[in-house]
């Protein structure tokens, strides 16, 4: 594990999740949390869990952000909040 | 200040991180107003957990668990597995890591899931706001007092 890779990339995840809440944009939402899962994959390989890593990657980044742009295709893309 | 940030901050950096992120998808669980804001955060919430396992198995400088050459470590083991025998500093703990596989893969089925449940709501209420919902609920329970 390397300490100022470590800091960097978790500073970033919390702005990441603060911004996917807080855009009223719901397809911009989904990107940014998908910024956010790739940021935490990049975190998992860094800390030495390159099996969560690649998992992560694949499904957390990957199909999630696929199902969330799906939702915001087949409903409404503003948010109220 | 300086010794605060020394001994309680700089070393348990993952875990104070871990919990603002879970707060961060507490909060937008209970108060966001968006169904879909609410599954993010219940994503967010869930990574945040997965995130306390990992780092509860890291070690300062370990690398990634696999063990280089396992043959001639397993060969040069004696009987009490003394001479040759792998040293676990240098590995992170594999066990949280094989846990939290079956959590992601988990969080991804229940999100997929909520986000169907919400697909049929938009369909029935025309809108994904919550407050919105509760409202025609409310008044379709006053026209139909029965029901």
């Amino acid at each position: 594990m390397i300490p100022i890779f470590d800091y960097i990339i978790l500073i970033f995840m919390v702005i990441a999740a603060i911004i996917s809440l807080k855009v009223k944009d719901l397809l911009s939402a989904s990107m940014v949390f998908g910024i956010y899962s790739f940021l935490i994959c990049l975190l998992w390989a860094e800390m030495g869990a390159v099996d969560v890593a690649f998992t992560e990657a694949a499904v957390g980044a990957g199909v999630s952000a696929v199902f969330l742009i799906a939702t915001v295709y087949n409903t409404k893309r503003r948010s109220s909040d | 200040m300086k010794e605060f940030f020394e001994t309680s901050i700089e070393p348990h950096f993952n875990y104070w991180v871990y919990v603002i992120l879970m707060m961060i998808g507490l909060w937008a669980v209970i108060a966001k107003n968006n169904l879909i804001k609410k599954l993010i955060g219940m994503s967010i919430f869930q990574t945040a957990i997965i995130l306390f396992y990992v780092s509860v198995g890291v070690k300062k400088g370990s690398g990634i668990p696999i063990i280089p050459k396992a043959k001639e470590a397993a060969a040069g083991a004696g009987e009490h597995g003394a001479a040759g025998a792998v040293n676990p500093d240098l590995f992170a703990n594999p066990l949280p890591h094989v846990l939290m596989l079956t959590a992601i893969v988990v969080g991804v089925s229940t999100l997929g899931v909520a986000l169907a449940v919400a697909q049929q709501l938009f369909k029935d209420f025309g809108t994904l706001e919550e407050d919105e919902i509760l409202e025609q609920i409310k008044t379709a329970d006053k026209a139909s007092p029965d029901g």
